[in-house]
């Protein structure tokens, strides 16, 4: 059943809606399961899971017992005109959460969305990094939250699960909003803005679905069994930021392991046909983030490693 | 620093005086400041020739930055263009970090521990406002200074978490006596205004005894108020936004502040009316607005 749960009118002759689809079976009293993306309108990934997991679960609508809501479009403007903010705000969703009933149209649908959605047994907030970053598929969870949240986002089947640093300006995401009212939400990040990664869209449906069954909402065990993430805990991730402005080229891909002294890339300069800076990691890890866009400038993030060396 | 295929990226400050590190100035952060760039220009220039007559007191120092950001401004793009992030989100910036948090570090490390900090700054709703001096509530604000100025407001607001991370709450961390100075508007300069503007600060800085400077100009009583205090106008439509009075007008109970009228067949869809007398602190001027989008901002006497 298609709900809506924001209508504005834009200025000419055009509605603004957020809407969801509800699906439902078995128990009334059930447990509520939630899956939203596009809060950045530059990041598709979620477009897939949304459109996998609608689709099968409404094939196979007995398997379900509880509900599952999916919101594929938290900042709709942002989607179809391909920029990660909302139009006419300059302004990044993820930081206006929870939003203000009085405030500007931004911030009243930020607002509703965080009301709508309030009380779920789970939430998993589906993100595709962006232009720049490539992305091993994986959960990010607030240190915070990482003793209740953990063991959910050990089911859904991702490679890495990063529980990061607290941070004030994260305390106006949408996760962070949920979680503080005691709903929990999982984030998830995969893959790279832009563009459709099937493979990786497909485990996280299956993902999800796990996680589902382990919490008594699907009937259906998976296919296969689904990997076990490596989490990183306490501060375990180095960032390298190039040292230099210039062109990236690299033949990595994210996802992998590197040892110390290996090079990641290199930062060239087409004009003079020089190497600026060679790019190598600076301890023994594994390689979750790598740069998608070449071009970059002193301090643009190139990869990001979770240090596995022995403390 | 350097960039993949355009010039050299670079920040200039201008310093005024010698000794204590007495008074900064930023000006344009994002690309689209202009009237920003343009006062600072103008307070470079004045300046620097009360410093060729001795007009800068004993044992003081000024520094100035008109640009933090002359690459987005040379492309019209309101942030840096290569990421569309915001320097002023950045701060107090961290130098192993991202582009633009570096930018951010190295001008907050030039702009740290002075005794007062000015930034001319702009606001991402649309709209003009009564030019006024604006304040974050961290404890460390300091409205008394802010009356100096003479303009015809001081504001204070409380900040939200985003807020934590622009210039002004760090350099308030930090112990710099920081004030928001906006200037009514942004991307187009006005003579008006801006000359206020210059006014006010030119006053500030008398008046605080950082400088010799004779003439004044008449000065505001400053109005202190809170933001929250302030009486919020919004679109119960949306459609052709069409104003009938400015910032700074005064309006009584009733009066009609705009009419919103229908795209298609020129209807009026609402007629926004004064709920209150008092000043308009802030009006929209977009030609169309939103519904629900804030159009005025009064200040109810
Ligand atoms: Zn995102």
């Amino acid at each position: 059943m298609m709900k809506t749960i924001v209508s504005t009118e834009l200025p000419i002759d055009e509605q603004f809606r957020i809407r969801k689809n509800v699906i439902q079976n078995g128990r009334n009293d059930g447990l509520r399961f939630c899956v939203v993306t596009g809060t950045h309108g530059d990041e598709l990934e979620g477009q897939m899971v949304c459109y996998e997991l609608a689709h099968i679960v409404s094939e196979r609508i007995s398997s379900l017992d509880g509900t599952l809501e999916i919101y594929p479009a938290l900042n709709p403007l942002g989607i179809d005109t391909i920029q990660r903010g909302i139009p006419n705000f300059d302004l990044d969703m993820n930081r206006i959460f929870p939003g203000d009933p009085q405030g500007t149209m931004a911030e009243q649908t930020a607002h509703a969305i965080i009301e709508d959605i309030k009380g779920a047994d789970m939430v998993i907030d589906i993100h595709s990094s962006n232009l720049y970053l490539r992305e091993t598929p994986q959960v990010r969870i607030n240190v915070q939250d990482s003793k209740w949240l953990v063991p959910f986002a050990e089911r859904l089947g991702m490679d890495f699960v990063w529980v990061h640093g607290a941070a004030t300006v994260l305390e106006a995401t949408l996760a962070h909003s949920l979680n503080a009212t005691g709903t929990p939400c999982l984030v998830v990040e995969m893959g790279v803005g832009q563009r459709i990664n099937h493979k990786m869209c497909r485990r996280l449906v299956e993902g999800i679905l796990h996680l589902m069954q382990t919490m008594g909402m699907w009937k259906e065990s998976p296919k296969d069994r689904l990997p076990q993430p490596l989490v990183c805990e306490g501060d375990r991730v180095t960032f390298l930021n190039a040292e230099t402005s210039g062109v990236f080229l690299t033949e990595l891909k994210c996802g992998i392991n590197v040892s110390r002294g290996q090079t990641i890339g290199q930062i060239v300069d087409p004009l003079r046909g020089r190497v600026l800076s060679t790019v190598s990691s600076p301890v023994d890890g594994y390689l979750f983030t790598i740069r998608a866009y070449p071009i970059v400038y002193e301090g643009s993030l190139m990869a990001r490693i979770f240090n596995t060396e022995e403390a | 620093m350097t960039s993949p295929c355009r010039d050299n990226f670079r920040v200039k400050g201008y310093r005024f005086g010698e000794g204590e590190k007495t008074l900064a100035i930023v000006g344009a952060m994002r690309g689209d400041e202009v009237q920003q760039q343009y006062i600072c220009s103008q307070l470079v220039n004045r300046l620097t020739m009360l410093e060729q007559r001795g007009g800068i007191a004993e044992g003081k120092s000024i520094l100035i930055i008109p640009s933090c950001n002359p690459f987005s401004m040379n492309v019209n793009r309101r942030f840096w263009a290569m990421d569309n992030t915001d320097i002023n989100r950045m701060f107090p910036g961290y130098d192993q970090g991202e582009t633009t948090q570096r930018i951010a570090s190295a001008v907050f490390s030039a702009l740290n521990g002075f005794e007062y900090g000015i930034q001319l700054a702009s606001y991402y709703v649309p709209g003009d406002f009564i030019p006024h001096v604006r304040m974050l509530q961290t404890g460390y604000e300091d409205v008394e200074t802010a009356r100096l100025f003479g303009m015809k407001y001081v504001t204070t607001y409380q900040p939200r978490p985003f807020d934590t991370t622009l210039l002004n709450y760090n350099w308030q961390l930090w112990s710099t006596k920081a004030f928001s100075v906006y200037a009514g508007q942004t991307d187009r300069i006005d003579l008006n205004t801006s000359g206020e503007t210059i006014d006010a600060i030119f006053r500030m800085m008398t008046r605080t005894g950082i400088i010799n400077y004779g003439s004044l100009g008449a000065a505001y009583e400053s109005i202190c108020i809170d933001e929250a205090s302030l009486q919020h106008i919004k679109a119960r439509h949306a459609g052709i936004f069409y104003r009938l009075v400015d910032a700074g007008s005064r309006v009584a109970s009733g009066e009609s502040l705009a009419h919103i009228i229908d795209p298609y067949n020129g209807q009026i869809l609402s007629d926004i009316k004064a709920t209150a007398e008092g000043t308009v602190f802030f009006a929209h001027h977009r030609p169309v607005v939103f519904q629900n989008a804030l159009l005025f901002m009064i200040h109810v006497i």
